[in-house]
């Protein structure tokens, strides 16, 4: 199908509102507000950033598309599209966050960053071709090396934005190596073009090859074991709203087109991972490594003492539980995914929003400086108590329902056998021992003495907000999870199988 | 209008999340708020002749997934609401002087009670697993922050426990969801459409010990000893009372309604098993004779009647392997009596002894001669002991009675055990008795200037023994309820034809 520019440019102009704002920002930054204090600055670029974001949001609630152009090189559909609202909307948050940070005079360029990192995963989810889904990565993970380094001042970011660097470059040769065997054996860079090539009887060794490359590189994305490394270290040392960005929508966006590569490129090399039904294919790999991350990282988190490397190691953990998606591919898999990751995400922003305000207010993360959070922030602890309930999965927060409905989705797969059963039970077996280290921390805020002497804990106004704002939905989508699943299954899905 | 004990209950904890309450209003909210609980199933309970199953709400919530906002009630459930607001109420009387805190120690208890209505009145799985994991949370922080001895170590063992005990459940609700066709989760629709035998014969067991564990099932029983030991007086009432009877609410209502089949012989035999009933009715009996010998045993008050819970709740678990109808009204008869008796051994031993004398070992009440200076509570301790060890007259007797009387046609040999764990109860209840409130050991007597038993506490041991009292003089009041919900279309697969 041959589109007109004017055509195409309605097609990406959510996209191009984004980089417009960024842009913005930028020469505003750079022109007008060289001598302000950096707490203006960072109101007025924030106050451009959500403009720009608000205004694509709104452009595909006014004007939804669905096209299919240059042979899936941009497929937009309501449903990539309510992924682009998500992820956009992740953005405002997370820069609503970072609005009263102090550890860079250079606001202008981070602000655009964030941006770019928001582009760039637009384009990713709304892609099938690999070439694309490539370029997409790699701008996002450039984008997000340098929103790690930001901090100049701390050395701690130095190291992780090079650990993650180096770990990112090396995941993004294997997605390479990968994608350039599967573009050899199937001649073409469209998903379902591939899918079709490659379909048959036995397994082609040179597709296994492809296959285990491009489950290693997806693999560094999501931060799932053993390809986990950085996640702790760049959880850590980075500044929070960009671990904020890293473990919210480059985790949603990651997952999105993890399952989309998989899904539907590699339809037909799925294999079998049930117990004692094994068939070579892509699910026993990512049984496998799902296994691996519940493991690996609950149990690592147990003896954790700073909250952000406890969270990067639940992240993995949760990358675990969320491949069972990938695994079953059923018809709810991806409903599931999607609510699942987004409500992550959420969760995720929100607790990483308190551990910011703690560590503004403390100077560090650790454990113990939690301490007595409850008699100093009655508020945020309350917030913190329901963002990391609903990580474990208590009801009635988002989390439960998230849990069950994949899980149930991952049984679903197979109702007769119910095949994937082992991984189920590990899942929910892991998610028990979750339950600890969670309430370490909130053991600490409520059940430890504060410090004697301690200050009460003054949140800024935006960062309360938010906050509030993320628990309450948290509440509300776990309370009434219909919301959000009406409007996901309203939207036809783009993955056709 | 049942469902409201639900939303009282949270409407209670929202009043005292307001800024600017003071631990007096803290109080009188809490108090109000279980008043109103108890008030509204009162109010269904006087409305209601027969015990069959009536819907009180039942509205469509997640429709693609099939799962419904199904609250109904029937004589069982009515008669564990009952005991629920009994034991509520009487649970913030006896905590009336809680200061540290006070706003946020009332809020995790309602918070609780909340979720444990809604268990008691849940239909659908979902529901029901939803209500049932609320409850956990509040547990924890009852004990972890007001909590006496290793309270940390015994709030999180407590709430692995229940949590591993959830995960189990879910476990098999789910499988069962999927292997269902993945439309509904109601159990009213669900036992028209039998499960498979070889599916039932695993999922059985699974939900069976996932709620044990709270219902203190032995072995997966230590979390209770060490929890109620640990749990700031209300909260042990509340765990003793109404939470271990979650868990054998959920035997009943989830595993062998869902799974009855899974109670069938196995078809071979395994170390002299022929099915999981035999399993089960052996660790009952197991955890009847071990509660009582072990708190024969101990030197703590607390642990005494820590480990009696673990008993008697053995009888509530060897009643529901009888599959007969005596036996299963036994043992929901026990559910109530002992909430109500176990609540009133905690309030004695945590509020009226321990709050006074601030120690719990025998050896050291055994030198203070307590029933001279706070009588009352050794006459409410001889009461509420001899009731547990059932005299006739109270609830305690009603229940066990019919309980050995199922078990005698159902398996003659547990019922001879377990009416030796009865002879070993009346040891440790004697024992216990006379240790710490009529010692004749020589020594310093307590310190004159002990404080008076205060009006809540007066009040609250009048209820609880008040309703034990009235159980044990006329069951017919609960047995009318329960007796005709057992016969309810609901249980008809686990009926066998002699019942």
């Amino acid at each position: 199908m041959t589109v007109g520019y004017s055509e195409l440019f309605r097609l990406v102009l959510p996209e191009v509102i984004v980089v417009a704002a960024a842009l913005a920002v930028l020469t505003t930054d750079v022109l007008f507000m060289r001598n302000a204090g950096t707490r203006a600055r960072f109101a007025i670029g924030a106050v451009i950033s959500c403009i720009g974001c608000v205004g694509a949001i709104a452009w595909m609630l006014i004007a939804p598309q669905q096209a299919n152009v240059f042979d899936g090189t941009l497929a937009i559909g309501p449903q990539t599209q309510l992924i682009q609202i998500s992820l956009l909307g992740i953005a405002i948050l997370v820069i609503g966050l970072s609005i009263e940070s102090t550890f860079t005079t250079h606001v202008g360029e981070y602000l655009a960053l964030i941006l770019f990192a928001t582009t760039s995963m637009m384009f990713l989810v709304s892609t099938q071709n690999i070439l694309l889904i490539f370029i997409s990565l790699e701008m996002l993970s450039l984008s997000l090396y340098v929103l790690t380094a930001f901090s100049k001042r701390s050395t701690r970011s130095a190291e992780a934005a090079l650990k993650y660097f180096l770990f990112g470059g090396m995941s993004a040769a294997f997605t390479l190596f990968g994608l350039s065997l599967i573009y050899g054996l199937s001649n073409s860079t469209n998903l379902i073009r591939i899918a079709s090539a490659i379909r048959g009887p036995s397994l082609n060794p040179l597709l296994a090859v492809a296959i285990v490359m491009t489950v290693i590189g997806f693999g560094f994305k999501v931060a799932a074991a053993p390809f986990h490394f950085w996640a702790p270290d760049v959880y850590q040392g980075s500044p929070a709203s960009t671990a904020t960005l890293i473990a919210s929508s480059s985790k949603v966006a990651s997952f999105v087109i993890f399952y989309q590569v998989l899904v539907i490129g590699f339809a037909g090399a799925e294999g079998r991972g049930g117990w004692g039904q094994y068939i070579p294919g892509w699910v026993p790999v990512l049984a496998i490594v799902a296994a691996l991350s519940m493991v690996l990282g609950n149990l690592v988190a147990i003896m954790q003492t700073s909250v952000r490397r406890l969270l990067a190691y639940s992240a993995i953990a949760h990358a675990g539980y969320i491949l069972l998606a990938l695994i079953s591919h059923a018809q709810q898999s991806f409903d599931a995914l999607l609510y699942y990751t987004i409500t992550y995400a959420l969760t995720v922003i929100g607790a990483f929003g308190v551990v910011a305000v703690v560590e503004n207010q403390i100077g560090s993360d650790s454990l113990s400086d939690f301490a007595g959070l409850s008699r100093r922030a009655p508020a945020l602890s309350f917030c913190m108590l329901i963002f990391l309930l609903s990580l474990a999965g208590i009801p009635p927060l988002a989390g439960f329902f998230g849990k069950f409905y994949l899980f149930a989705s991952t049984l679903n797969a197979e109702p007769q056998t119910l095949g994937i059963l082992w991984l189920v039970i590990l899942a929910i077996a892991m998610s028990t021992v979750s339950l600890y280290y969670y309430l370490q921390v909130l053991k600490r805020i409520y059940i430890a003495e504060p410090p004697p002497q301690a200050a009460p804990i003054r949140t800024p106004i935006v960062s309360q907000v938010v906050i509030c704002l993320i628990a309450l939905s948290i509440m509300l989508l776990g309370c009434a999870p219909n919301i959000f699943l009406s409007w996901l299954q309203q939207a036809p899905r783009i993955a056709r199988f | 209008m049942l469902a409201w004990t639900i939303y009282i209950s949270f409407l209670g904890v929202l009043a005292l999340l307001l800024p600017k309450v003071t631990p007096r209003a803290a109080r009188i909210i809490a108090l109000l708020t279980a008043v109103g609980g108890l008030a509204t199933t009162l109010g269904g309970f006087l409305h209601r002749s027969d015990g069959t199953m009536i819907t009180i709400i039942r509205v469509p919530w997640i429709p693609s997934l099939g799962i419904e906002y199904h609250l109904a009630a029937d004589g069982i459930s009515l008669v564990l609401l009952l005991l629920t607001g009994i034991v509520a109420i009487a649970g913030v009387l006896f905590s009336w002087n809680i200061e540290y805190r006070t706003k946020e120690f009332f809020a995790f208890y309602l918070a609780l009670i909340g979720g444990v209505y809604g268990v008691f009145l849940s239909i659908d799985l979902f529901l029901l697993l939803v209500f049932y994991e609320i409850a956990i949370i509040p547990k924890y922080f009852l004990i972890a922050i007001w909590g006496s001895t290793r309270r940390e170590y015994a709030a999180m063992k407590l709430a692995l426990y229940s949590f591993v005990g959830s995960a189990l459940v879910l476990i098999g609700l789910i499988a069962a969801y999927v292997v269902a066709g993945g439309k509904t989760m109601n159990l009213f629709v669900r036992p028209r459409f039998p499960f498979p035998l070889h599916f039932q014969m695993w999922a059985f067991p699974l939900v069976f010990i996932g709620f044990g564990i709270l219902a203190g099932l032995w072995p997966f029983h230590t979390w209770a000893p060490t929890g109620h030991v640990a749990a700031p007086t209300a909260a042990s009432m509340l765990l003793a009372g109404v939470v271990m009877k979650l868990g054998a609410y959920g035997c009943l209502r989830v595993a062998m309604t869902l799974f009855p089949r899974g109670l069938d012989s196995w078809g071979f035999h395994v170390l002299g098993f022929g099915s999981w009933r035999d399993v089960f009715a052996l660790l009952a009996l197991i955890g009847i004779v071990y509660g009582a010998m072990v708190a024969l045993v101990q030197q703590d008050f607390k642990f005494v009647i820590g480990y009696s819970s673990v008993s008697h709740m053995g009888f509530v678990l060897l009643g529901l392997m009888t599959l007969s109808q005596v036996g299963l009204t036994g043992a929901v008869l026990q559910m109530f009596s002992h909430g109500i008796l176990a609540g009133l051994l905690f309030a004695v031993v945590g509020r009226m002894v321990y709050d006074r004398t601030h120690t719990r070992d025998l050896a050291m009440l055994d030198k203070m001669h307590l029933y001279k200076f706070i009588p009352f509570a050794a006459a409410t301790f001889v009461i509420a002991s001899m009731a547990s060890i059932g005299l006739p007259g109270f609830s305690g007797f009603v229940a066990e009675l019919q309980v050995l009387i199922g078990a005698w046609s159902a398996f003659p040999l547990y019922a001879i055990g377990a009416g030796f764990g009865i002879v070993i109860g009346v040891a440790y209840t004697w024992r216990a008795m006379q240790k710490a409130f009529i010692g004749e050991a020589e020594g310093t007597s307590a310190d004159h200037s002990l404080p008076p038993i205060s009006i809540p506490e007066r009040v609250g041991t009048l209820v609880l023994i008040g309703a034990s009292l009235v159980i044990g003089l006329y069951p017919q009041l609960l047995l009318k309820l329960v007796i005709p919900a057992l016969n309810s279309p609901l249980f008809s697969n686990l009926r066998k034809e002699s019942w």
